[in-house]
């Protein structure tokens, strides 16, 4: 068995094989990502009933919640991306690297807009320094900071190492700013909005909420994987199996 | 020819960058002058009413702290990497986070230090409350080491390019946020009379998480932007 896996991890390093497998399994995924997607929408927007508190306001969590939960697997993604590249010289870990920063950056921002969104009615104002807020938009930086790094060095392979470095670094810092920041939040709470205890939320909209964070996790796999051919084409240009692929 | 022990190389380096720095004085108060100036400006800007200079005093003073230390990082490495000194320094026989440790700790001695002669000053300047400026040094003492330890890896990776200063800051400024929430709360809390114990061990511990993980994380970085 782990021999098995040690054979199709390597497999999976060799651009022409992933650019194969990836694209044949782009309708699947696509398939899946349909139907978890119209399910928990419809489960999310119709079926469950509305909140006693939020009424029909609350809805956003559907998106709002799994696109926050996102943007920190992602991140773990990279770093996890990131020590494959510093360990083992992967050449498909660099690229799904950096792949996965623009990617992780919009889930980062949907999150922080759907969640202001949800501020207006609830707490009156778009934006408040609430401890969640704040570590996203921190974290929201650190993603444009890969972004930037990458795309300020021009030889692809020593960025793709750099990158690989820095996101590790943010993995080390993500929970030290994130409770750094709860703890300010909770020192200067002067006349913030009262937290709602939070009560255990009903089936009806645990389902709906987790079938729409399956749905996120596929949409990334997709948009991962299309990103990662185009990139794989982009620097594989010179090499024979592109050649081939566009002569047939 | 003999060779240098570690300790040897580690001190002998940390003297010629000391030695370079007060070779070139200008360069050594050109991040107190920006302190001293970023800090003038929001009295300007907000109004220079006492009660609530003093109030904001802390974060103000943090924030030019963390903006000086950031100007002043790109001088850690820029002139030996131009100079083709980094690279002996990556070829030779020492393990290169220790030798990373000493150019950081010259950085932090020249550039870091002192803002404690400074700061005090200013404290007075934006009416700080006395008792906090016990504080107010030992935050500086603890926490400017991390600034430099943490901008280190910034310019290790940004060290190769030509304009490396803009994303130098983006790279850096959101790894510098818990430094500045617990020394600007440390002060907060000691101004309002209440004991500071709390955060200063957060920002202890801050240095020595710094101390042992930085220098690894920079020397792995040069050693890319040198390939």
């Amino acid at each position: 068995m782990f021999k098995w896996f040690v054979k199709w991890f390597h497999r999976m390093g060799s651009p022409p094989h992933f650019y194969r497998f990836a694209g044949s399994w782009l309708p699947w995924l696509t398939v899946v990502f349909t139907v978890l997607t119209v399910a928990g929408l419809y489960g999310g927007l119709v079926l469950a009933p509305p909140d006693y508190q939020q009424g029909e306001s609350y809805r956003i969590i559907f998106i709002h919640v799994p696109a926050a939960w996102m943007s920190m697997f992602i991140y773990m993604v990279m770093a996890s991306c990131g020590i494959i590249v510093l360990v083992w010289r992967m050449k498909l870990a660099e690229v799904v690297l950096i792949c996965s920063a623009p990617i992780g950056a919009s889930f980062t921002f949907l999150a922080l807009v759907t969640g202001s969104l949800w501020g207006k009615p609830m707490w009156g104002t778009y934006w408040v320094w609430d401890a969640r807020l704040t570590s996203e938009l921190i974290l929201l930086f650190l993603y444009l900071g890969v972004i930037g790094l990458y795309g300020a060095i021009d030889e692809k392979r020593v960025a793709g190492r750099a990158v690989a470095i820095l996101a590790i670094v943010g993995m080390i810092n993500i929970p030290i700013i994130h409770y750094s920041v709860e703890w300010w939040n909770s020192l200067h709470q002067g006349a913030t909005v009262t937290k709602m205890d939070k009560p255990s939320i009903h089936w009806t909209m645990l389902v709906p909420l987790l079938l729409m964070a399956l749905s996120f996790k596929v949409y990334f796999i997709i948009s991962l994987f299309q990103r990662v051919r185009a990139e794989l084409l982009h620097r594989e240009r010179n090499s024979r199996w592109v050649e081939e692929l566009f002569r047939s | 020819m003999k060779r240098l022990s570690l300790s040897q190389a580690f001190w002998f380096l940390l003297r010629r960058d000391l030695l370079l720095a007060f070779r070139n004085r200008s360069e050594m108060a050109n991040p107190l002058l920006f302190f001293v100036l970023v800090i003038t400006l929001f009295p300007l800007a907000i109004g220079a009413e006492p009660n609530l200079l003093a109030r904001i005093a802390p974060g103000i003073i943090w924030v030019a702290a963390l903006l000086a230390s950031m100007l002043s990082l790109d001088g850690i490495f820029r002139s030996d990497f131009d100079d083709g000194t980094l690279e002996q320094m990556l070829l030779s026989a020492h393990p290169v986070p220790v030798l990373v440790l000493a150019k950081v700790t010259a950085h932090w001695l020249v550039t870091g230090l002192p803002l404690l002669l400074v700061a005090p000053l200013l404290a007075m300047m934006l009416g700080l409350d006395e008792d906090a400026y016990g504080i107010l040094l030992l935050t500086i003492l603890l926490g400017t080491p991390v600034l430099s330890l943490i901008g280190s890896i910034g310019v290790a990776l940004t060290v190769g390019l030509r304009k490396g200063g803009i994303i130098l800051s983006l790279l850096v400024l959101p790894l510098y946020v818990p430094v500045l929430i617990f020394s600007s709360s440390a002060i907060d809390v000691a101004a309002s009379g209440l004991p500071a114990t709390a955060q200063i061990s957060m920002m202890l511990a801050f240095l020595f998480l710094a101390l042992s993980l930085s220098p690894v994380a920079t020397a792995a970085a040069l050693k890319m932007s040198m390939s």
